[in-house]
């Protein structure tokens, strides 16, 4: 008879004339994974295995945190995300059911800052996050600034969420701190970032700021995190901890660590500037190119039918002559193409060279000196609240929230 | 002392670990040099926390540490790279260090795992950056020609190099490592020192692992009936083998035998701690001096025992002071 195993079942390996005994936990990639008494794991064939007993699984741990109620209230939103997470060693599940105890209990040192309450919208990766999310995400942070959270965390996978600090920018004038935070070294790990990084990202949350801005780790050290603008950071490494950069301008402020001292720029918006205000129309029919030499025009064509593009160029923001006519045709048709670059560092500029002259004469609009990805964030946005295209192309050159300096700094 | 170690009823084992020879190191393509201090070319800091261990373990040196959280500050070099940082995630096993293990599992004939998998052991004293050390068990069961049991063979991850109390060298973590663990199965200081030797031959036979001082480490696990097992970690000599094996057993003797007359005179120890600054006002002391006070616990009929010898140059006090400093570090915040 073929044995079946589950998780927990006490077994017997045989492995060449010698024996010994482990708890089953998993089958991967076709081999049973085995936990010795040692606290080894190995991976044995099932026929090699016999089961013998079986013990109980431990419940989750998930005692309630006594929340002091004279700390001012923090909303946390969760997307999802590592910050919180919680490893099961026995079946190797990384579970982050997300309820304010979890994250309390994840990082302890929280509830002597603030009071918090926690939503959980969701709880994916963030590469499968999409526009949707977004504006879910916009009316969850709405919703708890109004029902008066002093300030709101939004915990955070780091691939996009640059791009999700750039949307809710848009979509939400806010007087408190949205603060959204992440962690690059899981929670399961004695060396993450998520205590650093959650317990600034709350001293964030809690001061004097008035807009949306991203707190992490401001350099490899555990010194610091840095306040980044929501429409001016991006993810700019893979896997180092201060990953997050302001890209163009200093950042916004900093929270030192251990201490929580927090240190404002004089540009950063200061709590209670702005009402609260939400318009979370948002036109997803937009794309972004990246433009690269000898690019086939037809490329651009796989588009056809979108409301806006925003094209990664060159330098300072040209495409190759061979596809300017593909784009002329494309704006004729009604399709709103704003030219940023790939320099990320710098301005746009379409008026020195010719290809950058004929962009503009096809009626390109120069992104200035956005993100190519925060200017795809705010076309979704602005077509989402437009009346006409002039209005449109006008706003796409129009400082909003941040994302466009009117000055280049040194 | 008595050196029957058959009636104490000695138990020891040992485990063995040696720095592979190998190009690159275990999770990085680093290379496995080992660099001086005044060479480094940068450094940075950070805190560890426990968190649970995937080996579901909790040893008495992970659980002191547990208690703490500490900054450790790390030494990089022009030959160390992100993953030593604990900034970036580890890349594959190397496949030559690999192969030395497979064949020292081979000559100690034991049996190979059909597949091995890569662990986190919590190491949370610094010198592991993650704040674990990578360990995979590769074989298991094997004798040596002089009988003593070989319980398994693992491949790990050499730790950083501690330069000083909370500073940490970088060139020497990640640098591929067998660790040979017997069984219980040694009864007198002669015969561990023999099951090291016996390994360290068969380990340079191989002609492909690393030499000199420091390259090589013997943990020595030693109980004797009615005391508590102990495990004295990095002896680097072969030759101290001997002497650290006898001199663990004095110490324990004579801890029980300081037990036992504790016991006879009903000795106590106050809970409650006294100030006592006043007594140590001419004390030359500078420790003592800047202290803000200075408490003390009354030891009932302790008279006499907390001087006396346990072994050459220790003392129970020092056994006491050994706590007392290990408790007595600056505390996180929150």
């Amino acid at each position: 008879m073929k044995n079946t195993f589950k998780t927990g079942d006490i077994v017997r390996c045989t492995l060449q004339g010698c024996s010994c005994e482990g708890t089953y936990i998993t089958k991967r990639d076709g081999m049973a994974t085995v936990k010795l008494a040692s606290g080894y794991n190995i991976g044995v064939p099932e026929e090699n295995l016999t089961r013998i007993g079986s013990v109980e699984m431990a419940e989750p741990e998930g005692s309630e945190v006594v929340q002091d109620s004279t700390l001012p209230r923090i909303s946390i939103v969760s997307t999802g995300g590592t910050i919180a997470s919680r490893i099961d060693y026995r079946t190797g599940a990384v579970t982050s059911q997300f309820r304010a105890t979890d994250i309390l209990h994840a990082i302890p040192g929280l509830a002597s800052l603030a009071q918090f309450s926690a939503v959980q919208l969701c709880n994916i990766l963030s590469e499968n996050m999409t526009p949707g999310i977004w504006q879910h995400l916009a009316r969850a942070i709405y919703h708890e600034i109004q029902s008066g959270a002093q300030g709101v965390l939004v915990t955070h996978g780091t691939d996009t969420m640059a791009y999700s600090a750039a949307a809710v920018s848009f979509m939400l004038q806010t007087p408190v701190p949205v603060v959204f935070v992440g962690s690059q070294r899981s929670a399961d790990r004695p060396s993450s970032d998520n205590v650093m990084n959650g317990m600034c990202a709350a001293k964030a949350a809690l001061s004097d700021l008035g807009e949306v801005v991203v707190v992490m780790h401001g350099t490899t050290s555990d010194d610091a995190c840095a306040i980044h603008r929501g429409t001016r950071v991006r993810k700019m490494h893979t896997s180092r901890r201060d990953a997050f950069q302001t890209i163009g301008d200093g950042s916004i402020g900093m929270v030192t660590y251990p201490a929580l001292d927090v240190t404002l720029a004089h540009s950063a918006v200061r709590r209670g500037t702005h009402d609260l205000i939400l318009k979370d129309s948002l036109e997803e029919k937009c794309a972004i190119v990246w433009y690269y030499p000898g690019m086939d025009p037809a490329v651009l064509s796989a588009w056809e039918g979108y409301k806006g593009i925003v094209l990664a160029g060159t330098g300072l923001g040209h495409t190759g002559t061979d596809v300017i006519e593909r784009i002329r045709e494309m704006i004729a048709s009604g399709t709103l193409f704003v030219m940023t670059s790939q320099c990320l560092h710098g301005r746009v500029c379409d008026r020195v060279y010719d290809t950058g002259r004929d962009l503009l004469a096809a009626g390109v609009v120069e992104g200035e000196d956005m993100l190519p990805e925060v200017a795809l964030v705010k076309l979704m946005w602005v077509l989402g609240n437009s009346s006409s295209l002039a209005q449109a192309r006008s706003l796409m050159k129009t400082n909003l929230a941040g994302e466009i300096m009117r000055r280049s700094p040194v | 002392m008595s050196d029957d170690y058959a009636a104490l009823g000695l138990v020891a084992g040992i485990e063995i670990h040696q720095q592979l020879n190998t190009k690159e190191k275990l999770f990085c393509r680093c290379p496995t040099t080992i660099r001086e201090a005044k060479e480094s070319n940068g450094e940075f800091f950070r805190y560890l926390r426990a968190t649970k261990s995937e080996m579901g373990e909790l040893d008495r040196a992970a659980e002191e540490e547990m208690m703490q959280v500490r900054q450790f500050r790390y030494l990089t070099y022009d030959t160390t790279c992100l993953v030593e940082n604990d900034e970036e995630p580890p890349a594959p096993l190397n496949e030559e260090a690999l192969d030395i293990v497979l064949t020292i599992a081979k000559i100690c004939g034991m049996t190979p795992v059909p597949e091995i998998h890569t662990m986190r052991k919590l190491v949370i004293d610094g010198s592991n950056t993650s704040g674990f050390q990578r360990t995979a068990l590769v074989a298991m069961n094997g004798t040596l020609p002089g009988g003593a049991h070989i319980e398994t063979l693992c491949l790990e991850e050499e730790a950083a190099q501690r330069i000083e109390d909370t500073i940490f060298s970088l060139d020497r973590l990640g640098i591929p490592l067998i660790e040979i663990t017997t069984g219980p199965c040694m009864h007198t200081p002669e015969a561990v020192y023999e099951t090291a030797a016996q390994i360290g031959m068969i380990l340079r036979s191989t002609g492909k692992v690393k030499r000199g001082l420091g390259t090589i480490r013997q943990d020595i696990n030693i109980s004797i009936r009615d005391g508590a097992r102990v495990e004295i970690k990095g002896v680097q000599e072969l030759d101290l083998i001997v002497e650290v094996v006898r001199r663990e057993v004095q110490r324990q003797v004579a801890l029980l035998k300081i037990k036992e007359e504790l016991i006879a005179r009903g000795a106590s120890i106050e809970k409650t701690p006294v100030d006592v600054t006043s007594l140590f006002t001419e004390s030359k002391s500078r420790v003592l001096k800047s202290a803000p006070m200075i408490l003390g616990i009354r030891l009932n009929k302790f008279s006499g025992l907390v001087g006396r010898e346990i072994q050459p140059g220790r003392r129970l006090g020092s056994e006491m002071s050994d706590y007392a400093k290990k408790w007595s570090r600056w505390t996180f915040p929150y």
